[in-house]
């Protein structure tokens, strides 16, 4: 079944058009990575679906369209993890990944109830961030920082995941963490995964199907090896793609 | 502190309301004529119970310093929360009505009003209360819309810059309307210094209400805000729903530095200053922050007051001489922490 669908979707800010006639769609249990080079309009696309810039054509979410929903219940439903996080004050890591609750709480002065703290506790113990719970957000690294935000969309418990390059900022240990965390988040039925990538290898290596993007327009859908191939990624990039990873790979040998 | 449900314990509450009672009890016996605590409380009790009292305390502690303290408190907490919240909502630590030029403003609208006689029948003293609140949301606006349209954000050297020109530009323009009503100007420069001297029971009621309401519906946001802290593209994703709560958040904010700029004048930088010196004790979870700058933003006041009533007795000066010079070092310490730390 569709969980997210997009038909002639286009962005523009001021006069710069930077999304163009997009459509597509993702079911349940699918991972579709966006990806394209530099100004493809990827951040974009996810900041438009999740209510931060105005866009025309439609996006329906099951069916409905997503602009009819109140705020409170389309974080619900779609969780979105942004690509740069800066904090201001000296909050915990608690207080970041429990504010994740707040599309699913009644309580006006934000008591948590025992579904509330359940989730924000096995959030941050996927995220192996038990031990920096009551640490200040301040003191992070950026990875740290990263996964909190991560413990907090996960805490927010949503059928659909919109993930703005969530490996930035990682080391090597945590991006496979963090792919195989999402992995395992996916095999829950009714849940569906969009995230932006760069790491090609990553986006073969786990994605389902793939948007290919480029100055603001689709190039290809579908598949994920199909439309990460060699011709498209090499005429998309101006590059020999595959010639570039082979010799990275053979540094290794 | 329980820091996880962000919300104030009830010994919490009671250590603030103690020490806030404290202060007030200090305030009110201390003064040009010293009068024992003894004293004090007597007249204090007599006032309510209504009993008749003879001797010099009774008519200057009930009749002068009991009502000028209370609007001195509630004046603090008010200006104090409104602080809060902006630096909340803005995701800057130096949002504040006299950093921003709201008060300045505000108190535009209140010489506007009297300038021209602006006021409704039954009522003469809303005149100025509902101008002074309009030009506080006005200018609200007009500064938020300037910042936004500068750099797209809310970054401490955009606010600190686009207050510096509007209260600028709000002076000259009071020197113009000054120009024009020089037989008004006794009452128009009370709105550029700031003073509560002359406070009434009939101000603390109105300050009074306006602080249960707005810091009801403040409180009520604490979240939100804790949200909006953390950065607002952050509080859209988790689902609050952004036009509406800074909406609600802008307004009451503005009722409250209007209601106290139309009685008090602008006094300065008590927004400023209690929040930051709260946030470092109970941290920056608004569930607690707000409450805790309220008692925090009272106390500071009225110790503010103090100090301007008894530093030169028996002459007084201006309390909001006394915030701004606290003011202005604590702004300066925030500003110089912000650039070196990049926090």
């Amino acid at each position: 079944m569709s969980v997210l669908e997009v038909k002639a979707l286009s962005v523009s800010i001021g006069r710069a058009e930077l999304v163009k006639d997009l459509s597509f769609s993702v079911n349940e249990g699918q991972w579709l990575m966006i990806c394209g080079p530099n100004g493809a309009g990827k951040s974009t696309l996810l900041n438009a679906i999740t209510g931060g810039y105005a866009y025309s054509g439609t996006v329906l979410y099951k069916g409905e369209s997503l602009k009819k929903l109140s705020p409170k219940k389309r974080a619900a439903e779609l969780g979105i993890l942004a690509q740069n996080h800066y904090v201001g004050y000296e909050f915990t890591v608690e207080e970041v990944v429990a504010l994740g609750r707040y599309a699913h709480s009644k309580n006006v002065l934000g008591g948590m109830s025992d579904e509330d703290e359940r989730h924000i506790n096995e959030a941050l113990s996927l995220t192996g961030l038990n031990e920096l719970r009551n640490h200040s957000v301040l003191t992070l690294s950026g990875g740290e920082l990263q996964r909190t935000f991560l413990a907090q969309v996960i805490a927010q418990n949503p059928k659909l995941l919109l993930l703005d390059e969530p490996t930035n900022h990682l080391d090597l240990i945590y991006q496979k963490q963090v792919f195989e965390l999402i992995e395992k988040w996916l095999e829950v039925p009714g849940r569906a995964v969009i995230s932006v990538v760069h790491d090609l290898s990553l986006a073969r290596a786990f994605g389902t199907d793939a948007l290919l993007m480029d100055k603001g327009r689709l190039l290809s859908s579908g598949d994920v090896k199909k439309v990460l191939s060699p011709e498209n990624l090499n005429s998309v990039y101006g590059m020999d793609v595959g010639k570039w990873m082979r010799t990275m790979l053979s540094q290794w040998t | 502190m329980n820091r996880k449900t962000g919300k104030i314990r009830f010994y919490e509450f009671l250590i603030f309301i103690l020490i806030s009672f404290a202060v007030i009890c200090l305030c009110v016996s201390v003064g040009s004529v010293a009068i024992p605590l003894k004293d004090t409380v007597r007249a204090i009790f007599s006032a309510i119970t209504g009993a008749k009292e003879e001797g010099l305390a009774y008519p200057i502690i009930v009749s002068r310093r009991l009502p000028r303290v209370i609007c001195v408190a509630l004046t603090g907490a008010s200006l104090s929360l409104a602080g809060a919240a902006m630096q909340g909502l803005l995701k800057n630590p130096l949002a504040d009505g006299s950093t921003l030029g709201v008060s300045s403003g505000a108190s535009l609208g209140a010489v506007i009003a009297i300038a021209f006689g602006i006021s409704f029948p039954s009522l003469p003293f809303a005149g100025t209360m509902v101008m002074a609140v309009v030009f506080a949301f006005l200018s609200l606006l007009l500064i938020l819309g300037l910042a936004y349209k500068l750099d797209c954000s809310f970054s401490t050297n955009t606010i600190v810059l686009i207050g510096v020109i509007f209260s600028m530009f709000v002076s000259s323009a009071m020197s113009i309307i000054i120009t024009f009503s020089a037989d008004k100007l006794q009452s128009i420069t009370f709105w550029t210094m700031g003073s509560l001297q002359n406070a009434s029971y009939k101000n603390s009621l109105i300050l009074l209400g306006a602080f249960i309401v707005c810091g009801g519906i403040l409180f009520s946001r604490a979240r939100e805000l804790n949200a909006f802290a953390i950065g607002e593209d952050n509080a859209r994703h988790i689902g609050v729903n952004v036009r509406r709560t800074k909406l609600v958040i802008l307004i009451s904010v503005s009722v409250l530095i209007g209601v106290c700029v139309s009685i008090g004048g602008t006094i300065g930088f008590v927004g400023l200053v209690t929040p930051h010196m709260v946030r470092m004790l109970v941290g920056p979870n608004h569930g607690r922050l707000l409450p805790a700058s309220a008692f925090g933003g009272a106390v500071f006041l009225c110790l503010a007051d103090l100090v301007a009533r008894i530093l030169l007795n028996p002459l007084e000066l201006p309390i909001g001489v006394v915030t701004s010079i606290v003011g202005a070092v604590v702004f300066i310490f925030i500003f110089y922490r912000s650039r070196k730390g990049g926090r």
